[in-house]
């Protein structure tokens, strides 16, 4: 199965996101670089806005994610609820 | 802690599909008084068959209304943080005077690049007919002239105290080594629409940008440059749409019709290869332009091509697409790339507008350390007789200019897959002309439209059909200054002067003397 | 295939002979020598005799490599066009038949001191 990923700038902003994605990712692994943190895991990834929502105690719009995104790879899909990216094979 | 109360307000605008319907498709309309054809001229020639151009949507669901709101935050984060690099000496925090010359590359070679995309993207919003794909466009569009205007205003405040930032945009032009993206942008928007998406959208975007920015910009804040890192991560942010995007066209094109798998793929193969080579100076950077490396061009390529790379290919394997056909040459050439660009550049630092150096010896460590295979059996041996001419008196200079390759225009530097102690070189006939080549791939690529590359501008004939020989004119026709831009760092005046503002911004000694 | 276009498209070369002032553009590459990083490209008359040619500006550009001095110029191997090749020192380029944007190839098998040590040559 290949690896999907997304990166993040290293920030306040992005931490809430983080911890989001491993709540819901049980096979995440989260990679610590200068000034980023990147998220691979195995074939699929979701990141849910309810559960940032519930971290941050705010309403949350998932399109927020664009002003520290850094890179991702996969097929991605993204709806009111959640942002997924997925590779077929 | 529940809420429902703000679920339900929000309920009241539109939800993300019903708002990208809105705000795409629903703009469009059927010309009255001109045919579809008469409107959109270019989209037929390629070869390219669109049924159903409403079939393309972007995934992220981004509309205009959204577009300025997250990109007027991302400006006001770069510029408070630009603001405040000038503000308070931020030149000065840099690990060495040596990192500049990465900066000085980036700023000759790439953001002319970002502008060129501008261009480009510009023009493909016009020529597509579909609405998604013209929203797209135009967003894209946007974010490559603010990607350059970005990158020069942050650059801007190192042209205050060091050499070679001052002539970018018209070292653009006329520089040998920075015709070769230049060369590769103005081959992507003389192609037609489709090409051009491909060529910039797909293949530069998705399979190549992550080499180019992701360890580049670690890189720079591994390396004390703030500014930088707030540029390229702010760039990046698009990029990350940008490539979606890419995956999405080609996906796109694949599922409108069967006939078009054999054209796409053959732009792949094509625009692979030119990326990779336009990318290649990157290795440099990486390898030896940091003073504190962030990772090998090795372990980048590792990451960014191999694995992710590999993910792509066997994710589109279902509609018929296979890798690049030069993949297994470009992963021959990784142990090898940035040490043959490095010496090349040292010997021809005469004609360059950034500096360059020996690397120390604990740095030819870390090489070895990098790269077992090739640094000590083929590159250090170089390096140390190099050193040792320069330990004796002036530095060495190759005073023989370079044999560059008609496609890429790259110098012929590179060595054959399979022998390293062999140049690449191919060269072909057309119509009683000669013409050389730097591998494979930039050969079949002529050999696929003669008639494009022939008409090249390459800046290594033109010292002579244009200025008979005259190095210092060609420099001031290029915008070099001799003995102020090019050149070995040691000895530089940004060598002296950072060394100098450095000793004043950390200690109270009150220097008389301007440093400059 | 040529190049995909909305009418006759016809490209003109850039570098033709006629554009260099009476001279021609000559690559040289030593196999094996790569302290110089490409082939070497010079300017030069088509009445230059190969002679000259070489003992002229190649030697100089190439005094660089501890290999230099070592080079016995009767035992070279050259190639042009890819083709090997058995130049006259005395005639001309021309009358040794390299023309405009030629790539002249000098091996020296048995030297390679920079380039990886015993390699095949």
């Amino acid at each position: 199965m290949s690896t999907v990923f997304i990166a993040f700038q290293a920030n306040e902003e992005t931490r809430p996101i983080i911890e989001a994605i491993e709540v819901d990712n049980a096979a995440a692994e989260v990679v610590h670089e200068p000034a980023m943190v990147k998220v691979n895991a195995p074939g699929h990834l979701v990141i849910n806005r309810e559960t940032i929502e519930e971290l941050i105690g705010r309403p949350y719009d998932l399109q927020e994610l664009q002003v520290n995104l850094i890179t991702l790879s996969g097929n991605l899909d993204e709806d009111d609820d959640a942002l997924t990216l997925t590779w077929n094979e | 802690m529940t809420l429902t109360t703000d679920k339900t307000a929000s309920k009241k605008k539109l939800g993300l599909k019903e708002r990208y319907a809105a705000m795409t498709r629903d703009l469009g309309w059927e010309p009255t008084y001109r045919t579809p054809e008469e409107l959109f001229p270019y989209l037929t020639y390629e070869g390219i068959k669109i049924h159903d151009w409403s079939a393309w949507e972007d995934p992220f669901r981004l509309t205009m209304d959204a577009y300025w709101k997250y990109q007027a935050e991302k400006e006001r984060k770069f510029y408070a943080i630009v603001d405040a690099h000038a503000q308070n000496n931020g030149h000065l925090n840099i690990t060495d005077a040596r990192y500049l010359s990465a900066l000085k590359l980036f700023l000759q070679a790439i953001s002319p690049g970002e502008y060129a995309a501008h261009r480009g993207f510009a023009r493909a919003g016009r020529e597509f007919a579909g609405v998604g794909t013209q929203v797209a466009c135009q967003m894209q569009a946007l974010d490559e002239v603010r990607h350059a205007q970005t990158q020069i205003h942050a650059l801007s405040n190192y042209n205050k105290f060091y050499d070679g930032f001052h002539a970018f945009a018209r070292l653009r032009d006329r520089m040998w080594y920075n015709t070769v993206p230049r060369s590769f942008f103005d081959d992507a928007m003389t192609a037609g629409p489709f090409e051009f998406m491909l060529a910039i959208g797909f293949s530069f975007e998705y399979v190549l940008t992550n080499l180019l920015f992701v360890p580049f910009m670690s890189g720079a804040a591994y390396n004390g440059d703030m500014s930088t890192v707030t540029f390229g991560f702010s760039a990046q942010s698009d990029e990350a749409r940008h490539m979606t995007l890419g995956l999405e066209v080609i996906k796109f094109l694949l599922e409108q019709d069967p006939d078009n798998l054999p054209i796409v793929q053959g732009w792949i193969d094509k625009w692979f290869w030119r990326g990779f080579r336009v990318l290649g100076l990157v290795s440099a950077m990486m390898d030896y332009m940091l003073p504190k490396r962030v990772m090998s061009w090795r372990e980048a390529w590792n990451i960014y091509g191999q694995e992710n790379g590999g993910a792509l290919f066997r994710d589109l394997a279902r509609y018929g697409i296979r890798k690049p056909s030069g993949w297994d040459d470009a992963e021959a050439s990784i142990d090898h790339m940035s040490h043959q660009f490095m010496l090349a550049l040292h010997h021809w630092n005469f004609g360059t507008a950034f500096h360059t150096w020996i690397p120390s010896e604990e740095e030819m460590t870390w090489l070895s350390a990098k790269y077992p295979d090739t640094f000590d059996r083929y590159y250090r041996p170089r390096w140390e007789h190099m050193r040792s001419i320069e330990e004796q008196g002036p530095q060495f200079h190759n005073f023989g200019l370079a044999k560059l390759c008609q496609v890429c225009q790259l110098p012929c530097v590179f060595t054959e897959p399979d022998d390293p102690s062999t140049l690449w070189q191919r060269e072909t006939a057309y119509q009683g002309e000669r013409y050389h080549f730097c591998s494979d791939g930039c050969q079949q690529i002529f050999d696929n439209e003669p008639e494009k590359y022939i008409q090249a501008w390459m800046p290594m004939q033109a010292l002579f059909s244009e200025l008979e020989g005259n190095v210092p004119a060609w420099m001031d026709w290029a915008g070099l200054i001799n003995e102020q831009d090019n050149l070995n760092f040691h000895g530089s005046a940004d060598e002296r002067n950072f060394s100098a503002w450095r000793g004043l911004s950390t200690t109270n000694t009150t220097n008389q003397e301007n440093p400059a | 295939m040529s190049v995909k276009a909305t009418k006759e498209y016809v490209g003109v070369p850039r570098d033709s002979v006629d554009k260099f002032h009476g001279k021609q553009i000559v690559y040289l590459n030593w196999h094996q020598h790569l302290l110089f990083a490409a082939a070497f490209m010079t300017w030069v008359e088509p009445e230059l005799t190969f002679g000259d040619y070489i003992g002229g500006p190649i030697t100089a550009l190439i005094a660089a490599d501890p290999d230099a001095a070592a080079v016995e110029w009767d035992k070279v191997e050259w190639k042009v066009r890819g083709e090997s090749f058995t130049p006259d020192f005395a005639k001309s380029l021309a009358d040794n038949g390299i023309g405009h944007k030629d790539l002249i190839t000098m091996h020296t098998p048995g030297l390679n001191t920079l380039c990886g040590g015993s390699l095949p040559s």
